[in-house]
């Protein structure tokens, strides 16, 4: 973006790829998938000590058709995974995912015959945050880094960039 | 008390009781399968064991009579509890106890979907906690804990056939004199998917609820959906590797885990934790139930829209959660407490800390109060919603506040006091009505009661030694391990071998958040548990949630759900 100060007035040029990046980077809408403990903590993430609308995410929506960041909170269960997989084809493009905790990355130290060893075996995952529950800051920092790559990002739509990802 | 059970039962039934037995304070009769209902309804008609309070399952491979199921019951009005065992060969039988208590509908289910032994006369025997396309039995001995199967598609809980048997049945009902309603046709019933993937079913609970118009005239719930296997892993590490699994399962309040798990063991060892470990364990328990009560109010309010209420409730549990990350490096997955002592001291200045936040909390909940006591809203949305009548809840196992709120005062705190529960001054608060505002209110009550615990507590803190002086259990300190070969040694042991429990078996119990928090322990006297079941107080509670919402609309459902305080970690385990 840049500010023409040749000109007299007020008006701004920028390329329409970042115009539209920087509106998407500021207004993520976030779907908790929230299934165990670390939900407790995306619910301290949004609340007001730690304060998520700081990074303009604070729209969260429990409706895939309505949000574009998933944020996988918890453990998911051989039971869940076909669930996780119906939602997240329900969200519209573009669409980012955050595996918030060991569990939702690796399946953590539940190595059993429930637990499916990290979400990205049913969905694409673009962040894994360590920590079991990772804290609201790292969370946070997760969230920014989101943020950065979509600002780097063309119109591709995400299943377009992971394509060996998706349904692995 | 429990001792002269054994006795009157052994003059009722004579040669019928095949073996007894007492340990650590447990008592249990052995019985043959057949004749296991005529013991639970004399039981329960003759003295007073109103309630179930677990169904486990124990496998014995290699024994003729493969696995062994014991009933765990309760007598609330008398003060006792008893078990009764029955043995089982593979494929062979159990008769169920549903027809005698409601919470034996879901426990049997468990028994059959973790070990495979099915129930004769069970109205409903599927799985509950594995998926419907996993095969073999998970908690068998001879399933690797590894093995994952994998499921693609979520089970129908409603087929065509039960959605005509409903029409039919709603017809019935236009059918009676004086009732006059159009006719009901299957396709004018509605299927409404509520959960898992909802935000008042927590992402893990599931109910499927056939709709006539805005009316559930049927409902049926799933679970499972974050099964971890916490008893499969307990088998699979040592009995002090278990306590970080502890604090997932009811993971708004895990310092109450902690402190029942390291009590259930320490019965087992038959060692009794420092005056100075009891009273701190009191002090984070309480803490933990009011972080606990304030999430589950908080959440429960948003549900029915009152937004404001989750701020001022929820910093209240943030700052609380801040003491808690100072105290033991985490906010939520504490892991604070050990078998046989804690896992340290409280750190200076901790109780003035403390008293400043259950200020706040105090704060919080009069804010809270003002906006919801009479609040037309809130009370239209809560009062008669849901209700139960005592003795239903104690049919279907209800314990903690759900049955405080039916105005039966019983909290094992004073019932069965432990960790010196018994030196502190509170009331237990109880409700009136058993219906959602009541269940709110006997959780603000009981917050006020457990601000009142920890102040006794703080101010009365015993000093001396966090951790018994006990080689077998607690990890020397470290100068001995570097500075004596016995000292290596005993950590050495310790660590890789575990501690060794005695065989033998006891269930050990305290109130949690939610209710009977229970972990009924089985060891063979090597490092590891042979068996561990959890008696998680909200499973009982979620399997009535189906008939509490039938014949209310869906925002009711919601309203209910939020006030039963299912937490899907200790629900599924
Ligand atoms: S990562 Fe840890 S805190 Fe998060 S869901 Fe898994 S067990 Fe719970």
């Amino acid at each position: 973006m840049a500010v023409d100060l040749e000109r007299p007035s007020n008006f701004i040029t920028t390329r329409l790829r970042q115009a539209v990046n920087w509106g998407r980077k500021y207004s993520l809408w976030p779907l908790p998938f929230g299934v165990a403990c670390c939900a407790i903590e995306f619910m301290s993430t949004v609340s007001s000590y730690n304060d998520i609308s700081r990074f303009g995410a604070e729209l969260v929506r429990f409706s895939p058709r309505q949000s574009d960041l998933m944020i996988i909170a918890g453990t998911i269960s051989y039971k869940q995974a076909p669930i996780l997989k119906t939602i997240y084809a329900q969200m519209a493009e573009p669409k980012w995912v955050i595996a918030m905790g060991v569990c939702a990355s690796s399946g953590g130290f539940y190595n059993n015959y429930s637990t499916l060893q990290g979400a990205d075996h049913v969905i694409p995952v673009d962040m894994y945050v360590a920590g079991c529950p990772p804290t609201p800051e790292n969370l946070l920092y997760a969230l920014t880094r989101i943020q950065e790559r979509v600002e780097k990002e063309g119109f591709v739509p995400s299943a377009a960039r992971h394509p060996d990802r998706v349904g692995a | 008390m429990s001792q002269k059970l054994v006795e009157r039962l052994r003059q009722e039934f004579g040669a019928r009781i095949l073996g007894e037995a007492s340990e650590h304070g447990d008592e249990s009769v052995t019985v043959a399968r057949d004749d296991l209902p005529l013991v639970l309804a004399h039981l329960r008609d003759h003295e007073g064991c109103e309630q179930l309070s677990d169904v486990v399952g124990i496998d014995h491979p290699g024994r003729q009579e493969r696995f062994e199921v014991v009933y765990l019951l309760r007598s609330l009005s008398r003060r006792h509890r008893i078990q009764v065992r029955v043995d089982v060969p593979e494929d062979e039988a159990v008769p169920s106890a549903c027809g005698l208590y409601r919470s034996a509908n879901w426990h049997e289910r468990e028994v059959y979907d973790l070990f495979g032994v099915p129930f004769a006369g069970h109205p409903d025997l599927r799985r509950i906690l594995c998926h419907h396309e996993f095969e073999g039995h998970a908690l068998r001995k001879d399933y690797p804990i590894e093995q994952g199967q994998e499921c693609t598609r979520p089970e129908k809980l409603f087929s065509d056939e039960d959605i005509a048997h409903a029409a039919r049945r709603a017809n019935e009902v236009s059918a009676q004199p004086g009732v006059v309603l159009d006719e009901v046709h299957p396709s004018d019933l509605l299927t409404v998917n509520l959960g898992p993937s909802h935000p008042a079913m927590h992402g893990a609970l599931r109910a499927e609820c056939l709709l006539d118009g805005e009316t559930i005239i049927e409902a049926r719930t799933e679970i499972g959906y974050i099964h971890r296997c916490f008893e499969k892993e307990a088998e699979d590490h040592t009995w002090a590797q278990v306590m970080p699994y502890t604090d997932r399962l009811n993971y708004c309040s895990a310092m109450l885990n902690n402190s029942i798990y390291a009590m259930a063991v320490e019965k087992l060892l038959g060692v009794e934790a420092t005056p100075r470990a009891q009273a701190i364990r009191v002090i984070v328990s309480e803490l933990s139930r009011i972080i606990d009560h304030l999430v589950c109010i908080c959440a429960n309010l948003v549900d029915i829209g009152a937004l404001t209420n989750y701020w001022y409730l929820y910093n209240v549990r943030e700052s609380i959660y801040q003491s808690l990350e100072k105290l033991c490096g985490s906010r939520l997955t504490t892991n604070y407490a050990r078998i046989g002592g804690m896992s340290h001291d409280l750190y200076p200045g901790f109780d003035e800390e403390i008293k400043a936040k259950l200020q706040e909390m105090e704060q919080g909940i009069s804010d809270v109060m003002k906006l919801v006591a009479r609040n037309r809203i809130f009370l239209d949305r809560t009062v008669g919603v849901g209700a139960i009548s005592t003795a239903d809840a104690l049919s279907w196992g209800y314990t903690g506040p759900c049955l405080r709120a039916t105005g039966l005062a019983w909290d094992l705190r004073k019932e069965a006091p432990y960790s010196g529960y018994d030196q502190y001054e509170f009331d237990v608060p109880t409700g009136e009505n058993g219906d959602t505002h009541d269940r709110i209110m006997v959780r603000m009550a009981e917050m006020i009661q457990s601000r009142r615990i920890i102040l006794q507590a703080l101010e009365n803190l015993p000093s001396g030694p966090v951790d018994v002086d006990d080689a077998r259990v607690i990890l020397p300190p470290k100068a001995k391990v570097y500075g004596s070969i016995e000292g290596v040694m005993n950590q050495f042991k310790l660590i890789y071998e575990g501690i060794q429990v005695p065989a033998g078996r006891g269930y050990g119990f305290g109130e949690g958040a939610n209710g009977e928090l229970g972990f009924f322990c089985v060891s063979d006297g090597t490092g590891h548990p042979y068996r561990m079941k959890v008696r998680p107080p909200c499973f009982p509670i979620f399997s009535s949630y189906a008939e509490l919402i039938e014949g209310g609309m869906v925002p009711d459902a919601i309203a209910i759900l939020g006030s039963l305080n299912i937490i899907a970690g200790e629900l599924d385990r």
